[in-house]
């Protein structure tokens, strides 16, 4: 049995079923990583020893008897930016270097509490701040899909995890579409819940107002299995949303659009769209009108400025949050030979910490939050972000979802975009507008673009607190394409296979 | 140049407004659940949010809310429907986060003031805005001479004190008190302390730097109805200090300006030891705190409902208290300040509670005890003697029982701790002497020892009666009632 190969769903009930123990899948995956990942670098840190302690103890528990929820005994990956005991916290970033935070992240208890059991913590662009992991300070991650492009950002790391079977679900943040765009372009589902539905605290913040975390899965079911878990109202959040979890299981299993109207965003379309892309994306719309569901086409006028917003937004809060990074505490401390005063060391430090990415964004938001400037970038910024909130108001007053494309293309190669800024934030531009609206959003496979044959990937937008909306067309896509395919798109990844010459040094991966 | 108080204010009106922070008295602090105490061991109450750890959130004490808008009704104001957190962005190493947590252009409490007694008038101090912020953490500077950062070897920090909840209130701009300023600014940190300590939102321990004042002073040119460049000093942290530092900076800055300078707006320290301000931070160099609306935190709306029951539970203000007490003591403006400036208005009332007229408590906390107070360096109130005793002494004293010589014996026997004051006129012995055959003996006693004495009264001399009193008080070591005696003597010589 190639305990790799299997979902989430599936593990939960062999698990259940005592026809494995957590420990062996525990070491199957652990194994999976260790044979793959000095070519896919997915992983900052391996928590192999942790990982076993908690398989064994979720095992002992199962044994005596206890009730144990479905995700008991399934591994999980952590982005690097949830505050975990007993493992480092890097964020990506040579500035956190060595810290080890003293408490767990609310995602992280609630994972422990399920008895998930926490692989390691996985790559991301320093700070989330990118679109392709190359911006993380301890080396890129590369797509599992073909190892010269990206897996996207900044969640790379949790996309590339996930779709290289180390890990059959992983969590990811997005702040402007680090969940979905990395699961786009990794041929995998990501979710971005409503904003406040999934709690921040023990996420090392980048941009509180945009922030959240969500599930990354190889299947529709599987990452409401995760979002179900990780979700819900969290005290320790002031901006967290006191409601119950939407029902996004039962709507996963539903998988059903007959009577929904599907409304199909004009604006998220056009020139610098790939053509395969959106090729896949038109099929994926059709499929679901043959499913029963309505479409029709809606305008949203103002998400042409959510680009422009959303780089005002989300650095000006960044130069805020980060300015903690400042040697007394914790991590990296530079130029503290005594002869240095403290305005200097923190100076000297954040100098060396921060990359280049990070410093641009905090230089731009500082600047933006400058007096004399402040109306006109970040105040002028809101009043875009309440214009947008009113283009998904009145859009959802016509369709109960949106769908676009997720990104406007496949996986980019590596070093490609990386020194023009301009053109990485364009990978963003479909997504950004959930996040300025805090509304949730979904990625999911649509099928691969003919030009470099690589994923693509369908995005669903649904109402705040609406998240089971995603889940059932998201579900019914899936399944309406699986069979068209035959099979899930992940299996025509060609570097994927056991004896694919890029996994040719593999140990591991069955059990 | 050296310009005398009595100069500066020959030519010039000044202008004063203040900023108070005041620490709350809550349980906890202002955004986690680490104790707010004072005094712990450095470090000890602290946690990844008071600590600014990566990934942790803030979560608003609503304890610190309510304590907030109490304040705010106190004072008059309006309280905000609405109104956000906002962050204040600067480095400095005792600030967790390199942002403070405050409120900044949306204030909960807006518009009151705050009426204020001084030289038995009332001055009404119009307050412009109360808003609540977080506290930093403390540093201490290790090594150099003055105790700054500067010419500091090392600094250490204490982080107990970081996110204790702090009230910043802010008064409008003080106007039209010219000579009387300094002093109405003492009175208005005098007043608003006895306000927080009546509303039960601190302890205010001035020496433990729970109440901070920054003084804002500028000069208008007498006639000209010109406001001036405004400081701002700082470090100002005594009742005292208040009233130096307004002094100090009217003379200041009348030099600057008889010497044909302009004054400079910048921020100013105030030094305890000396009493004079030195530069602080220009204008030109001030930093740009980059204020924006705090996004880990929802904004807060109190509803209508609890403002009005945070209302109804104020207990009667300091300044509706004077009014009634003054008039149920008869009292004029000036008598009734006198109690008050020596913090004695608790007491009296006490001790008339206690069965005393308020003349009678009045004499004994502002004379005898007042003077006890002063000799031994302490508030009234707080020396070993209850107002219900002054009260017992007082109604012996009216009975006849005592006389005032004997009285003050009392007194000193209760603060000596010799018990209550029937226990000390027991223990002592203290009671006058109302034999009425023992007392006559004396006098006639007193005659006979003093013919020449006697003689002058019997010639209508009544005055001379003295003499034969001091006699008799003397043969009964005081214990004589002095009225009485006089009595005697004048019966038998007249
Ligand atoms: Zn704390």
């Amino acid at each position: 049995m190639e305990l790799t190969r299997k979902t989430a769903a599936e593990l939960s009930a062999l698990l259940a079923g005592g026809e494995v123990s957590a420990e062996e899948v525990t070491a199957a995956h652990l194994d999976r990583i260790a044979g793959c990942d000095d070519r896919v670098h997915a992983f900052l840190h391996v928590a192999a020893d942790g990982a076993v302690a908690a398989a064994r103890e979720v095992d002992r528990r199962r044994a005596a008897g206890d009730e144990l929820g479905p995700l008991a005994g399934v591994p999980v990956a952590l982005k690097d930016v949830f505050t975990t005991i007993g493992a480092p916290t890097t964020c990506g970033s040579r500035i956190l270097d060595g810290w080890q935070p003293p408490y767990d992240a609310t995602i992280t208890r609630r994972l422990r509490q399920a008895g998930a059991i926490i692989l390691g913590k996985t790559n991301m662009d320093e700070f989330a701040m990118g679109s392709s992991t190359e911006n993380s300070a301890f080396g890129p991650t590369r797509n599992p899909w073909n190892l010269s492009r990206v897996p996207g950002g900044s969640s790379g790391g949790s996309s590339a995890a996930v779709a290289a079977y180390q890990a059959p679900l992983a969590v990811g943040t997005d702040t402007g579409g680090s969940i979905r765009q990395p699961a786009s372009v990794c041929g995998i589902v990501g979710t971005k819940p409503t904003y406040g539905g999934s709690s921040r605290y023990g996420l090392v913040a980048f941009a509180s107002s945009l922030d959240t975390p969500g599930p990354l899965a190889r299947t529709v079911l599987d990452a409401a299995l995760l979002h179900e878990a990780i979700c819900g109202y969290d005290p320790m959040d002031s901006t967290s949303i006191d409601a119950p979890v939407p029902p996004v299981v039962a709507a996963a299993r539903q998988a059903d659009v007959s009577g929904m109207r599907i409304g199909v965003v004009t604006e998220l379309s056009g020139e610098g769209y790939q053509p395969g892309v959106m090729a896949r994306f038109a099929e994926a719309v059709e499929l679901l009108e043959s499913l029963g569901a309505k479409v029709t086409e809606v305008s949203c006028p103002n998400f042409r400025y959510a680009l422009p917003a959303y780089y005002l937004i989300a650095p000006s809060e960044c130069s805020s949050n980060l300015a903690r990074f400042d040697a007394m505490r914790y991590g990296l401390r530079v130029g503290d030979d005594g002869s240095a005063g403290a305005e200097e060391v923190m100076s000297l430090t954040r100098e060396a910490g921060f990359g280049d990415e990070v410093k641009r964004r905090i230089i731009l938001g500082a600047y933006a939050l400058s007096s004399g400037y402040y109306d006109a970038y970040y105040g002028k910024a809101q009043q875009v972000r309440t214009l947008i909130i009113r283009d998904f108001e009145a859009a959802f007053g016509q369709a109960d979802v949106l769908v676009s494309p997720v990104t406007p293309t496949t996986a980019f190669g590596i070093g490609e975009r990386a020194d023009d800024p301009m053109a990485m934030y364009l990978a963003d531009l479909c997504t950004i507008p959930s996040d300025l609206a805090g509304n949730a959003a979904i990625s999911v496979p649509c099928g691969l673009a003919s030009e470099d044959g690589l994923p693509a990937g369908l995005q669903v937008m649904a109402p705040v607190m609406a998240d089971d909306r995603l889940y059932r067309v998201a579900a019914a896509a899936e399944a309406a394409l699986t069979e068209r395919w035959g099979h899930p798109l992940i299996a025509e990844a060609k570097g994927l296979g056991t004896s694919e010459p890029w996994f040719s040094g593999e140990r591991g991966g069955s059990a | 140049m050296t310009v005398t108080y009595e100069e500066a204010l020959q030519r010039y009106e000044p202008v004063f407004g203040l900023e108070t922070h005041v620490e709350l008295g809550t349980t906890t602090k202002l955004f986690c659940g680490c104790p707010a105490v004072f005094g712990a061991e450095p470090n000890s109450r602290v946690c990844p949010v008071c600590l600014g750890l990566p990934g942790s959130l803030p979560a608003a004490n609503r304890r610190a809310i309510e304590y907030t808008i109490k304040i705010g009704l106190a004072l008059h104001c309006g309280i905000a429907s609405w109104c956000r957190f906002a962050r204040k962005n600067y480095f400095y190493p005792d600030m967790p986060k390199n942002f403070q947590i405050s409120q900044y252009d949306e204030p909960l409490c807006t518009d009151g003031y705050l009426d204020v007694l001084v030289g038995g008038r009332t001055v009404r101090v119009g307050i412009e805005r109360v808003h609540l912020e977080e506290d930093t953490g403390k540093s201490l500077h290790v090594g150099g001479a003055t105790g700054r950062i500067h010419g500091a070897e090392y600094s250490l920090v204490d982080y107990n004190r970081a996110g204790i909840p702090l009230v910043e209130i802010v008064t409008k701009p003080v106007p039209g008190t010219g000579f009387g300023a300094p002093g109405v600014a003492k009175a208005y940190v005098t007043e608003l302390r006895d306000l927080l300590r009546s509303l039960g939102v601190s302890d205010v321990r001035m020496e433990e730097g729970s109440l901070r004042c920054d003084v804002n002073t500028s000069l208008s040119v007498r006639g000209s109805g010109v406001w001036g460049t405004r400081t701002e000093t700082k470090n100002v942290n005594s009742l005292r200090s208040v009233e130096r530092a307004v002094r100090s900076e009217i003379e200041r800055q009348a030099a600057v300006l008889d010497g044909g300078g302009r004054v400079i707006q910048e921020t100013r320290h105030f030094h305890e030891d000396t009493g004079v301000t030195t530069s602080g931070r220009s204008k030109e160099e001030a930093q740009d705190y980059r204020y924006f609306p705090e996004p880990d935190l929802v904004p807060v709306a109190p509803p209508a409902e609890w403002v009005e029951e945070i209302r109804a539970s104020l207990p009667e203000l300091p300044s509706a208290r004077r009014a009634r007490l003054q008039a149920q003591w008869s009292l004029s403006g000036l008598e009734f300040e006198a109690l008050h400036n020596a913090g004695a208005v608790g007491v009296v009332e006490e001790t008339v509670l206690a069965g005393a007229s308020p003349a009678d408590a009045r004499k004994w906390w502002l004379g005898e005890l007042a003077r006890r107070a002063n000799d031994a360096g302490v508030d009234v109130s707080s020396l070993p003697i209850t107002p219900q005793a002054v009260a017992r002494v007082a109604a012996l004293v009216a009975s006849g029982t005592l006389n005032d010589r004997l009285a003050r014996e009392v007194i000193d026997g209760v603060l000596d701790g010799e018990g209550t004051p029937d226990e000390v006129v027991a223990a002592r012995g203290l009671a006058v002497v109302s034999d009425e055959g023992a007392l006559t003996a004396a006098v006639d006693e007193a005659i006979a020892a003093n013919p020449g004495v006697a003689a002058r009264i019997r010639d209508g001399k009544t005055s001379a009666a003295g003499v034969l009193i001091g006699a008799v008080m003397k043969a009964t070591r005081g214990k004589a009632d002095a009225a009485r005696v006089k009595a005697l003597i004048l019966e038998r010589l007249t």
